[in-house]
Order: structure tokens, then C-alpha cells, then sequence
């Protein structure tokens, strides 16, 4: 719902970093996002070819990288990936976790022509 | 050929950077400020009415109410006595520091010692977008159902304290309790509970405890 917001920001980094390298274009952006981000593919595309528009960055590919949730148990050391309805570790039963990857909401490099 | 520019940066890395100068502005106000957030329903505006009222004369309170498109909450909280300010955020899905920056700019500071800030009444944005508080608050309700930490473990994750609102129906409504906390749990290890209800009253006086306790730590700071 807030991809909006979430698309101006993307721009707006992705703009500064390519005039500090003085760059023509933008042709590409990677954007890594875990699971539990929460943010919707599509409706980021859908409002990237709306701003991009008159940018320098108008026509870019965005390209999405996924990081599934990934959790450690606390209790027993083991690494998993929790289910929809079922966080607890699969093999102690355990609810001690911590979040190892999932989370990631950033824009990771972006490809331009000078 | 295009060129490779490594950037690294977290997408929403300028509102988190307004949000920490809006919390420095609180923090030399000596101002205490909470983000209360919650599906639609779930008594976000209840359980403020209720706070206002039982620390009224000890706490004195500024409210920051994010609504999409009335002044209704706004008016809730000035009739039950705090110093409201309303943000319209115009069909927006959440607040942002942006707008708590300006929302502050209309409350004096020098006369507060609590600044509770409602959020737009959903489970995912507003989990995102940092305002500036020192403590996030989740209220949740039991009608809403015991699996909203599956679905929206994002909001469950960022919060200091969650309060189950509406206990005073339980017998009425299939909500797993013990289901319901094991996710909690496993998102956010310790996070501070209070189970409650707006409606009976029923586990109030803890939550206001622990508010104003907040309250009088952070201004003896």
C-alpha cells in the first residue's frame, strides 16, 4: 500500500548516487528485499514508470532479488525457515529465534551510462 | 558500457534520518512520545480516550492523530482533555516523519510531558516508517483473530509494547491465546504485554502505570 512512498525513495536515492558519478542514465536498479518487508513487486513497477518519467532514470530495469525469512533457534542452533502459521523451530519446538535474513529493504547498486 | 555503482543505502534512509531529528527535538523537550498503531477497530482511539482520562492531572498530554480523511479522533481526544493536533494524510496509508515534523511544530513542547501519536489505522505500512518516538505501540484486539503475528510479522517485529484489547470477549470469540503469544515470541523476544479492555476497564490501571512511570524516568533524565 505504501509503495509510493516506497518508489520515491527508491528514485531518489538511485538519482543522487548516479550525479555523483556524473552519469547520462540509469539503465538498471537492484533492489533487495526480504520477505517480511512487506513491499509488492509489481505495484513498485507500476509507480516507477509513472516517476521515472522525465528522470534520468526513466525507463530503467528494476530488478528484484527475494530473501526468504530465515531464523535461528536460540535453544538448539539450528537454521530454518519459519512456515505461514508456524514460527516455532521445527526441531525443539523452541520459540527462542532470531532473525538471520528477511528483513532487507534497500537498494543495493544501480547500473548507469556515462 | 554501462558502469557498476554499488549504492547500499536503505530505501527509506531519509525519512529514518527526519525521524531521528524529530526525536532529538522531543528529547530536549524532555517529551515522551509513543506511535500507537493497530488494524481499523482494533481501539487505538478507545484506549487513548481511556489513557487521557486516568493520567489526566499527572501526565500532561499532547496527541498527534493521523486519520485519513475526518477530525473525529482529534475531537475524541480533545473532549476527553489532551491538546490535539490532526494530520489528514489525504488517503495516505501511514504516517511519516515528515508529517509528525509538522504535527510537532503545532504543539508547544514546553508545556507536555507526553506525546502519543496515532497512527493510520493498518497492520503494514506504518510498521515501516519511523516517526521519531521512543516506544512503539501495538494494540491488538481479540475479534481481529489469533493469527495476525503470522501475517504481519513486520508490524510485531518493530514494537515495544503490544496491548490485547477487547478481552472482555474472549469467551465469545475462538482466539488461541497461547497460539497468539507463541508468535509474538518467536517476532519480538520479551516484548512488554498488557492485556486489557477499553470497554470494562479490566488491566487499564497496569498500562497507565507503566506509561506514566515511562513518563517520570524519561523526564528525570
Amino acid at each position: 500500500m505504501h509503495e509510493l512512498a516506497v518508489t520515491e525513495s527508491i528514485l531518489e536515492i538511485a538519482v543522487r548516487h548516479a550525479e555523483a558519478h556524473k552519469a547520462r542514465r540509469i539503465t538498471d536498479l537492484y533492489l533487495v528485499l526480504g520477505q517480511w518487508s512487506s513491499i509488492v513487486d509489481d505495484s513498485v513497477q507500476f509507480y516507477w514508470d509513472l516517476i521515472s518519467e522525465g528522470t534520468t532514470a526513466k525507463g530503467a530495469n528494476l530488478h528484484f532479488r527475494r530473501v526468504p525469512v530465515s531464523l535461528v533457534c536460540e535453544d538448539c542452533g539450528i537454521k530454518y525457515e519459519p512456515g505461514s502459521d508456524e514460527f516455532t523451530c521445527p526441531n525443539c519446538r523452541g520459540s527462542h529465534a532470531r532473525v538471520i535474513t528477511g528483513e532487507e529493504f534497500q537498494l543495493e547498486a544501480i547500473d548507469i551510462e556515462e | 558500457m554501462p558502469k557498476h555503482i554499488p549504492v547500499v543505502e536503505k530505501i527509506l534512509s531519509a525519512n529514518d534520518r527526519l525521524a531521528l531529528e524529530n526525536q532529538s527535538r522531543l528529547d530536549s523537550a524532555k517529551v515522551l512520545a509513543i506511535n500507537v498503531m493497530a488494524s481499523p477497530g482494533a481501539g487505538k482511539t478507545s484506549l487513548i480516550e481511556q489513557t487521557i482520562k486516568g493520567l489526566e492531572g499527572r501526565v500532561r498530554i499532547g496527541m498527534i492523530n493521523g486519520d485519513i480523511a475526518t477530525s473525529f479522533d482529534a475531537s475524541r481526544a480533545r473532549a476527553a482533555g489532551a491538546v490535539a493536533v490532526q494530520i489528514n494524510t489525504g488517503g495516505g496509508c501511514h504516517l511519516d516523519a515528515v508529517m509528525v515534523q509538522s504535527a510537532i511544530s503545532q504543539l508547544d513542547l514546553g508545556a507536555l510531558d507526553l506525546v502519543i501519536i496515532e497512527n493510520v489505522g493498518n497492520l503494514v505500512c506504518p510498521a515501516d516508517f519511523k516517526l521519531g518516538t521512543h516506544k512503539s505501540v501495538l494494540v491488538a484486539s481479540i475479534p481481529e483473530g489469533d493469527d495476525k503475528p503470522y501475517k504481519y510479522p513486520g508490524m510485531y517485529r518493530g514494537v515495544d509494547v503490544v496491548v490485547i484489547n477487547k478481552i472482555d470477549l474472549l469467551p465469545y470469540v475462538p482466539f488461541r491465546m497461547d497460539f497468539f503469544k507463541k508468535g509474538i515470541e518467536v517476532l519480538n523476544p520479551g516484548v512488554r504485554q498488557f492485556e486489557l479492555s477499553c470497554q470494562t476497564g479490566a488491566g487499564i490501571q497496569a498500562w497507565l502505570d507503566w506509561l506514566e512511570g515511562g513518563v517520570k524516568e524519561f523526564r528525570s533524565h
